[in-house]
Formats: structure tokens, C-alpha cells, sequence
């Protein structure tokens, strides 16, 4: 029995009102007697955390890390507020992935709170906030990582039954980086399998019956409803508050629309600007690990720690460099006011393009996102940003050019999950774990991937086989090469950086609000890969791009998606920063 | 696939397959019973399987996937799985499947035919590390050490470029006089086998490093007599950087080639998975065994000069693959090739073309000419012949495309004059030094084969000794020696110099070249000075004349009668006398001046 923790707080009653001092009662007793037991000091914690972002923009990775460099707030502290929080809510919500900790590495408290208290050791040797703030920017902000990416201690399974016992030899570099900056990683976030999905409920964990919970990731706004996907449980963990930011990964609008669909900010920053290694491939080509936070200056703090070139990843990009810390990074680009705007019209003489072809009127588009669409305009315009409409004729070609690109790399990168390499928890096929059941080899392999790997991963794999089988290479994967050179080409001729008018364009981030769950259209796989059209062309392009809350239908948040220039990361999260500031919408969900 | 029964060990891989990676080999150990599928392992399986998902797919990939037997179709990619193209195992796991026509009874009329052969080689680079990552490039090393999560193809992981790998493509492109292109692009092979980590292996599709080039092979045959080095030219079509695959080693019969009644185990080494290769491609320019062994021949010294490779057939750093079609002379239009695998010596590369050219022919010849297939053949060498692997119809489809975690290759400007720079001397100037120090062809051609032998002898020339006696010595005695030593040049105890000395010692009339031979062991054992040796041994040439005449007076005086029967016209006594004098000199006698001093005192 642990009675108390003396928090290494100092003296003085900070800006949030937290007192230092005692903050929380541990208890052995269930957690729910804890929750009511804690201290007045563990509150107004809470409160801090998890209450409704200030008008400043200051988002929770932002509070946390100023209680912990100004205010003496441990890491510890914080992190097991997050880990009651997510003890309470993960019944409701499943964001996470159940027994993520590797065997033999203690519980998730225990790994959490040990890696918290690493940094808390880190910190006491430092005296100024200053200090604290250079050595680990990011202390005491606690991070949820998509379970397709790679974090020592914890298993990587990608939703996969083929990977459900794995765990990865070492942390992904955005994990690393982020660890190194003083993040406590809280635990993996659920995604579909492979990120192959858009509703995150294809995560081979979900196939477990949970007694008296949610059987599959819920959108903390309505819990009948999908996060979105592929990226949901990081969606809605950090919707939820479960923790300040997630890491997840965008192929194809992986992390822009569960964004839209939870109410939080996602970013998939350019192709090249965040290092790959360690995420589980999809499609290579595609990839990007994103962001998620509940503000663009949340994002923009996290952007700071991930971006850069990664010797471990050839196709990272080694320029540009981006914007040296040194001089504020993207948090100062973020936060950005034009010069004779002023705070009135901080973004004035900005040049918007609404992209005519993802706002047709012709029921494709629900009128909820049109709606919020045309308030985020309007918005925009009040912040001095002109406005207008551009065509990109080749955006239609986006989407059947994605899905011959995704699966063909997809079948490729699948094929190394062939049940012999990676623990499973299910043994392969119906040998059991005695054998191969008298067959060949090569027929124990055919049937470890018919079993290990789920409907879509399959679908993905079949149809990539054929499209760069022998005599159909040329007519499928080699034509949607050119379109998606095309695509490219057309998306930069609209921005300034290729001669064009625009500074970013601005598009609906999903044409619908969230799913329910389970919904029988979605079956379709048709159906389902439609609801990426307006995603799909940003990674086919790869450029950056941030889904930002821009309204409310129905009682659930819509996004829109505002793009950028090949590494303008700065530019597009100024928008979405000044955006969302000026709705002031409050986005905290009704749980 | 008829596979015989399998099973796999109580795993080293599910137990370890995490982090302990070292322990990552996959065992399949045959099986003695028989096994009943469980019911209720089978009702699990599907039970876990019940998603909320379409069955249709799973249901057709069920049905795709495990069925056993040809025909097949050719949209599904798992049954390239059975494509063996990374497989060089003993022939004696493939059931022999050879066409009818076994090796012809009756000579058939080479007059008529002609065989057109093309080689594709594949050649271990020898760098310290991997093509794409850190571990450590060697032969030998206990299985499995040298591997890290990249080569294992664990998730997440990507590979890097080892530009070492680069400089010796580009260096190899070079001596093969080849285009060395500024840029180009890695693609992904991909088929389904144990020895490959990732499900495809990093290769070089449309646009390789190196093309067009061309290598003038010697054909030199001992025995013949001509001036300069005859040769054949064979082009090159193309030459790319590729990773290679783990080794498989099968022990018992094999099961994973679908034989009937397989069984025993196959053991993955994942030392050799990543170790960088070139793959060199020519074009169909070879018309016989010998020319497609010359080729080879020429090829694997090219590596060795270059210091690209060990080109050690045996432990697989340079193998080949022949490519054998027959046609009648003069005739346009290839026959149909078929591809010859598993060729481990240069005498493999020559015999296969030379049985395949007999099965082909008599095949044509009995008007069975429809029946030599596409397909890839495995050589025998117990039996000396070849033996039908796969056929064309289930030939992969490798589904190439670009790999997207490497970018496109640029070299640096002046990265390949650079190389061009630095570029070691190649055989054929080798060869050339050689004719120009005044040896023969046959000579330079001895002393151009290997390296070590070239190195040794220029140096021991340049070190003072006369060209032609440094060659006899090294070709003849030397040789021979340690051979007998079982020992080679490069561990031998005498170094260039130390030849060179015993040669000038010879020259100088210090000692005779008997003396010399009778010194060999000692100096190829121990090393040391010649001159050192053969003075601490008195071994000096007796070359004084007046020592000389006193000795043969002697002689002459304890041997009237002898004198006394030369005088009197047996002129074949002299020998005698000769012997007599190295007799008692012990050999040191200069035989030249015994000759001069034996006739002034015998004929006075
Ligand atoms: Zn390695």
C-alpha cells in the first residue's frame, strides 16, 4: 500500500491553480475509490488538463508542459491523471490497445509511470524553467502512439493478427524523438488493420469480447459512432483528453479524418519531412506519420520535435531544413500574425482556394460539411485571407490512382507476414501449434495468411497482385503513376511555390460526419474507399495538409482541410491556428 | 503442392522471434506420425476468424490458397512461392523430371547445330557490411549472428544504402567496360520463399547501374602455339546491384520443392540475407561450353583483380547461370532456351551447355522439337546432367516495381572517375605485362590466373629476378612443392624477394640450380635469405679453378685406369669423370668449369 506521493512541486500557487504538494491519494483499492478520494490538488490537475482549451490556443500538450517547466508539476503526476482518465473512459471508448505492455515489463502503470519518472529525474537536476523547457519541451505531455508504429516496451501489433505478439527490437524515430523530448508514452492507439480502413474497427484486438464495454473504437462525441480510421483510437484518445497528443499515420487521410471526425486537429505533414522508420508499412510511398493534437499549436509543438531528416530513412528529406528551433520553429510559425493585419486580421492577404470539384452540391457531400466549409470561409475571409475558387480538373483521377498505388505497394509490403516469423497469439492455420498439419511448407504459409491476415488486408493484397501482375502492370500501376504525377503536378501549379495564385487550398476534410458503427454501406468496399476522396490526393501529391474543427453537425464536429505547399507545414498551421481561434468552437466531447 | 509432411519445431521463432532476432531460424523437422487435425483447433481457428467481415474473399483465398496441385492460375501470387530461383540446393532434392530423351546413344552432327548461350552470374561483393544495413558482410560465421531487425525484414524497418556497394558495382561496371549510369533505381523482386525475409528481395529492374558493355574472354588452350592471347568478345547486356537471400540448408530429403514424401529439416541462415551482389547479364554471344566457361573463367578473374570479390565458386561468391538454346547454322531466329542452375566450377559451366547441347539436339534430330521447354534446369553433377526444375508456366511473375524506401540512385558528379582512377590493374593488362616481359602465352597465362601468383611474380621481377627463370620456378618446382605442402602462396614463408635472391644466387653462379631445387622445402617452410641458407649450409659453388683442377687431379691420378681407356677413345668415360668430381665436391662443383677442367686434364 502506497499512501501518498510527495509531488517535486514547488512552491507557489501557478497560473492553472494548482497547488503544489500532495496530489493524489493511491489507493489499492479500485480505481473508482481512488478517483473519488483525490486530493483538491488532483482536480484542479485535472481541471488544467482536461478542461476546455484557453482563447490562446494553448492546447493540452501546451498546458502540461508549462505546469511541468514553470510550475514544478512532475511527469508522474500528470501521467497518472491520464492513466485515471483513461481507466475511466476506456470502457466507453476503447482508444487503446488491451495489454499493450510487453510481457515480462509490469503493468502499464508501472511502465508509464516509471518512464515519467525518468524524466521527472531529468528535471531535478535543472533550476530554471528555461532550462527545463530546452531539455525536454515536451515533459510531461503524455502521448498515445498508433499501434502501426513502433515503441520499445510495448507490443506493435498494427491491428494484425499476424502481429499480435510482436514487439518491435526499438522505438520508431518519432517515438524516440518524442520520448526524448519529454514525452511519456501512454500507451498504443488502435487503428485498422495495417491502417487499412476508415472506421477503426477492423483492429484484430477488437475481436476479443470485452465484458461490459465497447467491442470496437468509439467516437468519444457519440458513442453509436465511429472515431474514423485508420488512425480512430488516436483520434479519440487525444479527443477525449486520454492523453495531450497521439502520433498516428496518414496513407491516405488516416490522420485528417478521424481528426474531422473526433473535433481535434490532424496533420500529415509533406512526404519526406518525418522520418518513416519504424512504421509498420502500408504503402512506403504513401506513408506519413501525423499529428494529433487538440489545437494546430499543439501539432505544430510536436511537428518541432519530429521533423527533420533521419539518416535511418532514405526517403526522408534532408532539405529543407526546417525552421530552426532556435527561432521558435513551427510554434512561431504557427502562431504567425501578419505584419499589417495585426491581431484584427492576423492572416491578411493570404490567398485561399476552395477546390471547386470537393464542393459539388450534388448530395455526394453531406450539407453539414458544406456548411461548416462555407463558416470556415467565411472565417478566413474575416482574417483577411481572400477567398476563391480553383479548379483542379485532375482531382477525380486521385482516387482510382491511390487505391492501384496503395495496394499495389501494400501486396508487396504484406507479404512478409507469412506466420513464421512473428508470434501470433492465434497458432497458423488448423495445425495447430504442433505442426504443420502434414503440409508443405509453402501450403502452411498460403493458409497463415488466409487466417493471420483480415478481409481487407486480403482484398488489398489480391487486388495489388493483379495490378502489377505481368501484362497488367503497364495499364494499371504504370498509368496511375502518371495521373498521380499529374495530380501533382496540377496541385502545385494552384499554389504560389509552382506559379499559381493560392497559399493553400481549402477542402472539406471527409464529405460525411462519422459513421455509425457498423454501418452496412460501408460494407461495400466501394463505398468505403469514397469517403477518402477528398484525402487521397494530398498523399498522392505529398504534400502537407491539417484537418482543423471548423463546425458541428448534427452534434458532431466536421473538419476541413486546409493544404499546403511541399513543406509548408508553417503556412497551413498558421491557418488552421488563426481558424480556430476565430470559431472559438468548443470542442471538448460530452462524456 | 504435394508436399511431404512438416513440422514446425516448437519454435525458436515464437518464443524468441522478438527481440533475441539471433535466434530467428526456421526449422522444419519431418514428422514420424501422422497427425489427426483436432476438431476443435479447426473450430478455434474459425471461431477466431468470425469478423464482421465479407466470407467471400476469405472464402476464395481459402480455396486459392491452399489447393495442392497444378494447374494453376496465374493471377495468384502465392504459388510463385514455388518458384525456386534463389535455390541452389543439392540436386538430389528434385525429383528427376528430365524429358524422355535421356543423353543421346547415337553422336549427333555438331556440323549442323550450334548451341547459343548466354551467362548470367551473380557476384558477392566484398564489403564489411550488408547492402542495406550495418551487419557484418562474412562467409563462414557461425549461422544467424551477423543479422539485425533490417535484414530480418522486421516491421517497420528500412533499409540504407551501403555506398561501398556502390563504388564496386560502379568499379566491376567499369572493367566490363560498361555504361556506368548517373542514375538509377532500385526495384522490388518479389516472390514468396523461406530465404527471403521480406516477401521481396531489393534489385535493379528497368534501369540498372551499368550497361552495355563487352569482355574479350582468352580462349587459350595449353598446347596450341601463338604469339598473342586469343580471344572471344561477349557482350555485356547488363549489370545490377541486388541484395542477396539467406541460405537455406535442407538436410534429408526435401520437402519444400513439393517432393513426394518429403521430410527432414531446412535450416534459414540469415547471415547471407542482404549480402550485396551484382547480378551480371550477357548477351547471347557464347556458341560453346568452353567459350561460356572462358567467359566465366575471365569474369570471376576480372572480380579477383578488382578486389570486388573472393569469386569463390564454391562458397557460392560467384555463381552462375547458363542459358542454352540450340538452333541450325545459320539459321536467325534462338531456339528455345532453357536455363541451367546449380553450376558450382567452371568444368559444371562447360559440361551442362555441353549435355544440354546433346538433349537439344536429339530432341530436334528424333523431330521431338516441341519438346525442349522453356524452363529452368538444375545440373547433376554426380550424374552429369540436367534436370527439369520448373517449367515456364510456373515461372514467377516477379511484379517489379520500384522500391519506394531507397530514392533514386544519383552518383556524385565525378564519383565514377573517381572509381575510373583508382581502378586496380585487370587481367587482360596483366596479361599484357606479361607478353611484354617476354613469356610466352602459355606462361602469362599461367601467371595471369590468379592474383596472388601475378602479384607474387611481378613482384619477385621487380625485385631483381630474370623474368623467364623467376616464371619456371614459380609454374614448375613451386608450384609442385606446395602442392605437396598442401600450402599456397600467399601462407608459404618465401616471399617475392626471397625468390628473387635464390634466382640471382643461380645467375651469379653462387649455386647451381640443383642446389637451388634442393633448397625449396627449407625456404617455402621457414622463409629466410637464400643466400643466408646456403652459406650457413656450404653450399657455395666450388668456382675456383685452381680448387678445381687440384680435385680433378686427384681424380684423374686414383683412376689410371679409367684415364687410361677415355685416352684410348671411350669417350663416353667423361661422364664418369664428371660424376666423380661432383662426388667429391658434393654437387658444389660449377659443372661448367668440372667440363673445362676435366677436359684440360683428361685430353693434355
Ligand atoms: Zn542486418
Amino acid at each position: 500500500m502506497v499512501p501518498v506521493k510527495k509531488s517535486i512541486a514547488a512552491a507557489g500557487t501557478g497560473r492553472y491553480g494548482i497547488r503544489p504538494g500532495f496530489l493524489f491519494c493511491r489507493t489499492t483499492q479500485r480505481k473508482h475509490d481512488g478517483y473519488a478520494t483525490r486530493t483538491q490538488a488532483a482536480r484542479d490537475l485535472e481541471h488544467a488538463l482536461f478542461g476546455p482549451v484557453g482563447t490562446d490556443g494553448d492546447g493540452p500538450a501546451q498546458v502540461a508542459a508549462r505546469l511541468v517547466h514553470e510550475q514544478g508539476v512532475s511527469c508522474e503526476d500528470i501521467a497518472r491523471a491520464h492513466l485515471n482518465r483513461m481507466e475511466m473512459l476506456e470502457p466507453k471508448l476503447r482508444s487503446f490497445l488491451p495489454n499493450s505492455v510487453v510481457q515480462g515489463r509490469g503493468t502499464l502503470a508501472d511502465v508509464v509511470l516509471e518512464e515519467a519518472r525518468g524524466h521527472d529525474r531529468t528535471l531535478a537536476k535543472l533550476v530554471t524553467a528555461e532550462e527545463r523547457r530546452r531539455a525536454l519541451p515536451l515533459a510531461g505531455v503524455t502521448l498515445g502512439v498508433k499501434d502501426n508504429i513502433c515503441a520499445a516496451g510495448f507490443r506493435a501489433t498494427a491491428g494484425s493478427l499476424a502481429l499480435s505478439r510482436y514487439a518491435p527490437p526499438r522505438d520508431a524515430t518519432v517515438v524516440d524523438n518524442l520520448r526524448r523530448a519529454g514525452c511519456v508514452v501512454v500507451g498504443k492507439t488502435l487503428c485498422d488493420e495495417f491502417g487499412m480502413g476508415s472506421t477503426t474497427e477492423s483492429s484484430a484486438s477488437q475481436l476479443k469480447d470485452v465484458v461490459g464495454g465497447a467491442a470496437t473504437t468509439r467516437n468519444p462525441w457519440d458513442l453509436s459512432r465511429v472515431p474514423g480510421g485508420s488512425s480512430g483510437g488516436s483520434a479519440a484518445a487525444v479527443s477525449s483528453r486520454q492523453c495531450a497528443l497521439a502520433l498516428g499515420t496518414d496513407t491516405g487521410g488516416s490522420v485528417r479524418q478521424p481528426a474531422s471526425f473526433c473535433g481535434v486537429v490532424g496533420l500529415k505533414p509533406t512526404y519526406g519531412r518525418v522520418s518513416r522508420f519504424g512504421l509498420i508499412a502500408y504503402a512506403s510511398s504513401l506513408d506519413v506519420p501525423g499529428c494529433f493534437g487538440s489545437t494546430a499549436q499543439d501539432c505544430a509543438r510536436m511537428l518541432d520535435v519530429i521533423a527533420g531528416p533521419d539518416p535511418a530513412d532514405s526517403s526522408s528529406a534532408a532539405l529543407p531544413h526546417p525552421p530552426p528551433l532556435s527561432e521558435g520553429g513551427y510554434e512561431r510559425l504557427c502562431r504567425q500574425v501578419s505584419g499589417e493585419g495585426g491581431d484584427a486580421k492576423p492572416l491578411l492577404g493570404l490567398k485561399v482556394g476552395l477546390v471547386r470539384e470537393t464542393l459539388r452540391r450534388d448530395g455526394t457531400v453531406e450539407e453539414g460539411v458544406l456548411g461548416a466549409v462555407d463558416a470556415a470561409s467565411e472565417a478566413l475571409r474575416g482574417l483577411g485571407c481572400e477567398v476563391k475558387e480553383v479548379s483542379l480538373p485532375a482531382f477525380d483521377l486521385s482516387l482510382p490512382a491511390y487505391y492501384v498505388t496503395a495496394v499495389s505497394e501494400a501486396s508487396s509490403n504484406l507479404s512478409r507476414y507469412d506466420g513464421l516469423r512473428y508470434p501470433a497469439e492465434v497458432e497458423a492455420g488448423e495445425g495447430g501449434d504442433e505442426g504443420f498439419g502434414g503440409r508443405s511448407l509453402m501450403a502452411q504459409i498460403a493458409s497463415s495468411r488466409g487466417s493471420l491476415l483480415g478481409d481487407e488486408p486480403l482484398r488489398r493484397i489480391l487486388m495489388g497482385t493483379y495490378t502489377l501482375s505481368e501484362g497488367y502492370g503497364d495499364a494499371l500501376y504504370k498509368r496511375a503513376q502518371v495521373a498521380r504525377k499529374r495530380v501533382q503536378q496540377e496541385m502545385l501549379a494552384r499554389m504560389v511555390a509552382g506559379g499559381g495564385e493560392c497559399d493553400v487550398l481549402l477542402t472539406p476534410t471527409a464529405p460525411t460526419t462519422a459513421y455509425a458503427c457498423g454501418d452496412k454501406e460501408l460494407q461495400d468496399p466501394l463505398q468505403m474507399y469514397l469517403g477518402d476522396v477528398m484525402t487521397v490526393g494530398v498523399n498522392l501529391a505529398g504534400f502537407p495538409a491539417v484537418s482543423v474543427p471548423a463546425g458541428m453537425s448534427l452534434g458532431l464536429p466536421v473538419g476541413v482541410q486546409v493544404i499546403g505547399a511541399p513543406f509548408e507545414e508553417g503556412a497551413i498551421l498558421n491557418v488552421a491556428h488563426h481558424l480556430e481561434r476565430s470559431l472559438g468552437l468548443n470542442l471538448l466531447p460530452p462524456l | 503442392m504435394a508436399g511431404g509432411p512438416l513440422r514446425r519445431a516448437p519454435g525458436p521463432l515464437e518464443r524468441k522471434a522478438n527481440l533475441d532476432v539471433t535466434s530467428l531460424i526456421i526449422i522444419t523437422r519431418a514428422r514420424t506420425t501422422t497427425r489427426t487435425t483436432t476438431t476443435t483447433k479447426q473450430g478455434r481457428a474459425v471461431a477466431c476468424k468470425a469478423r464482421t467481415q465479407s466470407a467471400t474473399v476469405r472464402a476464395l483465398l481459402a480455396a486459392t490458397l491452399t489447393r495442392s496441385a497444378a494447374p494453376r492460375d496465374r493471377s495468384i501470387p502465392w504459388h510463385h512461392a514455388r518458384s525456386l530461383d534463389w535455390c541452389r540446393p543439392s540436386a538430389a532434392c528434385f525429383a528427376s523430371s528430365a524429358a524422355a530423351v535421356d543423353a543421346p546413344a547415337k553422336p549427333v552432327s555438331t556440323t549442323e547445330y550450334e548451341t547459343v548461350i548466354g551467362v548470367e552470374t551473380h557476384v558477392q561483393l566484398d564489403t564489411n557490411t550488408k547492402a542495406f544495413c550495418s551487419c557484418k558482410n562474412e562467409y563462414g560465421a557461425k549461422p544467424n549472428v551477423n543479422v539485425c531487425p533490417v535484414c530480418l525484414g522486421h516491421p517497420g524497418m528500412l533499409p540504407t544504402l551501403n555506398e561501398r556497394v556502390v563504388e564496386l558495382a560502379v568499379r566491376t561496371g567499369m572493367a566490363l567496360n560498361c555504361e556506368v549510369h548517373q542514375e538509377s533505381k532500385f526495384d522490388r523482386k518479389q516472390y514468396f520463399y523461406g530465404d527471403l525475409p521480406k516477401g521481396y528481395q531489393i534489385s535493379q529492374n528497368d534501369r540498372p547501374i551499368c550497361t552495355d558493355g563487352f569482355v574479350d574472354a582468352p580462349t587459350f588452350v595449353v598446347g596450341t602455339k601463338c604469339d598473342a592471347f586469343p580471344t572471344t568478345r561477349v557482350r555485356i547486356n547488363r549489370l545490377h546491384i541486388e541484395e542477396d537471400t539467406a541460405k537455406l540448408t535442407h538436410e534429408g530429403q526435401d520437402s519444400l520443392a513439393g517432393g513426394e514424401g518429403g521430410g527432414g529439416a531446412t535450416l534459414a541462415d540469415y547471415n547471407r540475407a542482404g549480402v550485396p551482389l551484382v547480378e551480371i547479364v550477357t548477351e547471347p554471344d557464347m556458341r560453346t561450353g568452353e567459350e561460356a566457361a572462358a567467359y566465366a573463367q575471365e569474369l570471376r578473374r576480372i572480380v579477383r583483380f578488382l578486389g570486388v570479390s573472393s569469386g569463390n565458386m564454391q562458397e557460392g561468391s560467384l555463381r552462375c547461370d547458363v542459358n542454352v538454346s540450340v538452333r541450325r547454322k545459320g539459321a536467325q531466329e534462338l531456339g528455345t532456351k532453357v536455363e541451367v542452375k546449380n553450376l558450382n566450377s567452371f568444368s559444371a559451366v562447360r559440361s551442362a551447355v555441353d549435355f544440354e547441347f546433346r538433349r537439344q539436339t536429339s530432341l530436334l534430330e528424333a523431330g521431338r522439337g516441341s519438346e525442349i521447354k522453356q524452363e529452368t534446369r538444375l545440373w547433376d553433377e554426380q550424374r552429369m546432367e540436367t534436370k527439369s526444375m520448373r517449367s515456364k508456366e510456373e515461372a514467377a511473375d516477379y511484379r517489379y516495381f520500384r522500391e519506394p524506401d531507397l530514392p533514386f540512385l544519383a552518383l556524385r558528379p565525378g564519383f565514377a572517375d573517381q572509381v575510373n582512377a583508382e581502378m586496380p590493374k585487370l587481367p587482360r593488362e596483366a596479361r599484357d605485362d606479361l607478353l611484354g616481359l617476354g613469356l610466352s602465352v602459355a606462361d602469362a597465362s599461367i601467371l595471369s590466373d590468379d592474383l596472388g601468383l601475378f602479384e607474387y611474380y611481378t613482384e619477385c621481377v621487380s625485385s631483381g629476378a630474370e623474368p623467364k627463370q623467376a616464371c619456371n620456378w614459380l609454374v614448375g618446382d613451386i608450384s609442385a612443392l606446395l602442392k605437396e605442402m598442401k600450402r599456397d602462396l600467399d601462407t608459404c614463408a618465401m616471399r617475392p624477394q626471397q625468390l628473387a635472391e635464390m634466382c640471382q644466387l643461380i645467375d651469379g653462379g653462387t649455386i647451381s640450380g640443383k642446389i637451388a631445387k634442393g633448397l625449396l622445402p627449407e625456404l617455402l617452410e621457414k622463409g629466410g635469405s637464400p643466400k643466408e641458407l646456403v652459406e650457413s649450409k656450404g653450399l657455395v659453388q666450388i668456382s675456383d679453378e685452381g680448387e678445381l683442377d687440384k680435385i680433378v687431379a686427384e681424380i684423374v691420378e686414383s683412376n689410371p685406369k679409367q684415364v687410361e681407356q677415355y685416352r684410348g677413345g671411350k669417350d663416353k668415360l667423361f661422364g664418369f669423370f664428371v660424376g666423380q668430381t661432383m662426388k667429391a665436391t658434393k654437387g658444389r662443383a660449377n659443372p661448367k668449369m668440372v667440363n673445362d677442367c676435366l677436359r684440360r686434364a683428361l685430353d693434355q
